[in-house]
């Protein structure tokens, strides 16, 4: 086999890429646990985690302090606790699928992030590139079939668990995440409809084409707020977040799909909840929130160059960051829903709207094309 | 007898049926929360302000003349519900120089802080108003013999307090005036 260094050198550079991505994305995890408690911490009057400091950094004048009662550090020493906890594997579980479990949890959510474009490079010569580390012409298919395989480390862990609270927070992932599925898949075929318009040339399968569109026009949150809003209680409902942690419930099922786990093992599920969270919200960025393009119906402000490109990725994070603080916001203010109301919510409510609003944007599309079919 | 009042459920509009305004109302709500005055006390740094009748460990105290209260009745003993105490009587010599005219005193005082639920009988069923529950709540030790205060420790957490009534003087004026007791 030939290997020549320019094949070499895109490996290594996809390599790098790939590290630097896994990196932020689970920094950013880390950090959304910190935000969690901050903000939880906000919202019922206290001030949460802010004793956590690195040694000598809290002797540093004015932002050594501001630093540690921020809780900076918390991250951390929570990751630390983590991996010196004591490992403890109950005798009854399936040991294979046990140890097997928060790792098929974690992979879909780091595997999606692949073909989730963030900003763009414009190059000397006028092109420009989207940074993304892989551009899938069926981006958006590839996430929805590979976010959903993350409910099958919630369906093992419950099942090799070998316990009732496990085993119950599994069936009802399962069946939430067939409920839901099928209404985020249909909430986002009237986006497909939008952005390939006959004569764009752009692909609307793929995440790239679908924020290009969105740069023409505006953003795709104001023409189908219907879709975005499906969409965002499905994505609620995929990343197991309240109002829709079945999987969980504290409140009736112990810990859920992870009360047999303690240690790493939890801290890994506990990685990959948020990991969901942040690439979810990035996605939600990427269709509805116009991606790295800051304002609706506004030419981005900054030059075509390194700088643009900096400032892009600066926009689809901070709107990123500001989606994984309404995530937190909505946790802290609703309360869960009864299993079988979210079954009802599912197939009673979304799923039906979601029809009628294909149906809808169906006729409004072709409706507007006309013109352009007919002449 | 008050009579029953069946109140008429309005059916819920349209609106309220989404769900989604009272959602908003609840996020306005935690939003605005988030800006309101923390409740946290910085624990140790900053001290709760504790209530005049607060029960924290119980002490022995001594009166401001600095002599010893307790006369070792041991109703406290008697009373305490988790028999927490301890006590060994003793007598107090005769020619003892200002104590001439208590008979008994505590040889030895113990309360077990691990069984101590501050209940406060001790100091409420005290005589001689010599043990009280003051404002010590943060007691630990790192064995369990600590955590067991002798007489010596119940005197230094306890101190010297006010007193109304200086029981001893009145004892010895009487004495001398020839009619003891
Ligand atoms: S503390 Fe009071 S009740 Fe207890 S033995 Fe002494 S005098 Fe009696
Ligand atoms: S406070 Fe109650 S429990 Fe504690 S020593 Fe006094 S009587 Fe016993």
């Amino acid at each position: 086999m030939m290997l020549d260094a320019e094949t070499l050198q895109l490996v290594g550079m996809k390599f790098l890429f790939a590290l630097l991505m896994v990196g932020a994305v689970m920094t950013m995890a880390g950090y959304s646990v910190l935000a969690e408690r901050k903000v939880s911490a906000w919202m019922q009057g206290r001030v949460g985690p802010n004793r956590t400091v690195l040694p000598y950094v809290q002797y540093i004048p004015i932002l050594g302090p501001f630093l540690r009662g921020l809780g900076i550090f918390q991250p951390l020493a929570d990751g630390l606790k983590f991996l010196f906890k004591e490992e403890i594997v109950p005798g009854h579980v399936n040991k294979l699928y046990y140890y097997m479990a928060p790792l098929v949890a974690l992979v879909p959510a780091l595997t999606t992030m692949t073909v989730l474009p963030f900003g763009e490079f414009f190059h000397d010569n006028g092109e420009s590139f989207p940074l993304i580390l892989a551009d899938l012409e069926v981006g958006i298919l590839f996430i929805l079939a590979v976010s959903s395989l993350g409910v099958y480390g919630i369906v093992l862990a419950g099942w090799s668990s070998n316990s009732k609270y496990p085993f119950l927070g599994g069936i009802r992932s399962s069946a939430q995440m067939i409920s839901y599925e099928l209404a985020m898949g249909l909430s986002l075929l009237p986006v497909f409809l939008w952005v390939s318009e006959p004569g764009s040339g752009l692909s609307a399968l793929s995440l790239t084409g679908i924020v290009a569109s969105q740069a023409e026009s505006t953003w795709l949150i104001i023409v189908q707020p219907v879709s975005a809003l499906i969409f965002l209680i499905a994505l609620f409902a995929e990343t197991n977040r309240l109002p829709f942690d079945m999987p969980e419930s504290e409140t009736d099922l112990v810990g859920g799909f992870h009360t047999e786990y303690g240690s790493f093992k939890f801290g890994i599920f506990f990685v990959a909840e948020y990991a969901h969270i942040v690439v979810g919200s990035a996605i939600f960025t990427a269709i509805f929130l116009g991606g790295w393009h800051v304002f609706p119906w506004v030419a981005d402000p900054w030059p075509e160059n390194w700088l643009g490109s900096l400032l892009g990725v600066g926009c689809f994070l901070t709107k990123t960051v500001l989606l994984i603080f309404f995530f937190i916001w909505i946790r802290w203010t609703l309360p869960r829903f009864r299993y079988d109301q979210v079954m009802h919510l599912g197939w009673v409510r979304l799923l039906p709207l979601a029809l009628v609003n294909l149906v809808f944007y169906v006729i409004l599309v072709s409706w507007l094309d006309q013109p352009v079919a007919t002449n | 007898m008050a009579k029953t009042v069946v109140l008429e459920r309005k059916p819920l509009s349209l609106s309220e049926r989404t769900y989604l305004p009272q959602i908003l109302t609840g996020l306005k709500t935690t939003f605005t929360n988030m800006f309101k005055e923390k409740v946290t006390l910085q624990y140790p740094e900053e001290k709760p302000v504790l209530p005049p009748n607060y029960r924290g460990v119980p002490t022995l105290v001594k009166d401001p003349n600095g002599r010893e209260k307790c006369v070792s009745c041991q109703l406290c003993e008697f009373v305490c519900p988790p028999k927490a105490i301890r006590i060994t009587p003793g007598s107090v010599p005769e020619d003892h120089e200002d104590r001439e005219h208590v008979e008994k005193a505590p040889q030895e005082f113990e309360i077990n802080m691990l069984r101590c639920i501050y209940c406060g009988y001790c100091e409420e069923v005290c005589p001689e108003e010599a043990i009280f529950l003051q404002n010590e709540y943060s007691f630990s030790g790192y064995t369990r013999d600590e955590m067991i205060n002798d007489k010596a420790k119940l005197y230094e957490l306890g101190g010297t307090l006010p007193d109304d009534h200086y029981k001893w003087d009145k004892k010895k004026e009487a004495e001398e005036k020839g009619n003891p007791h």
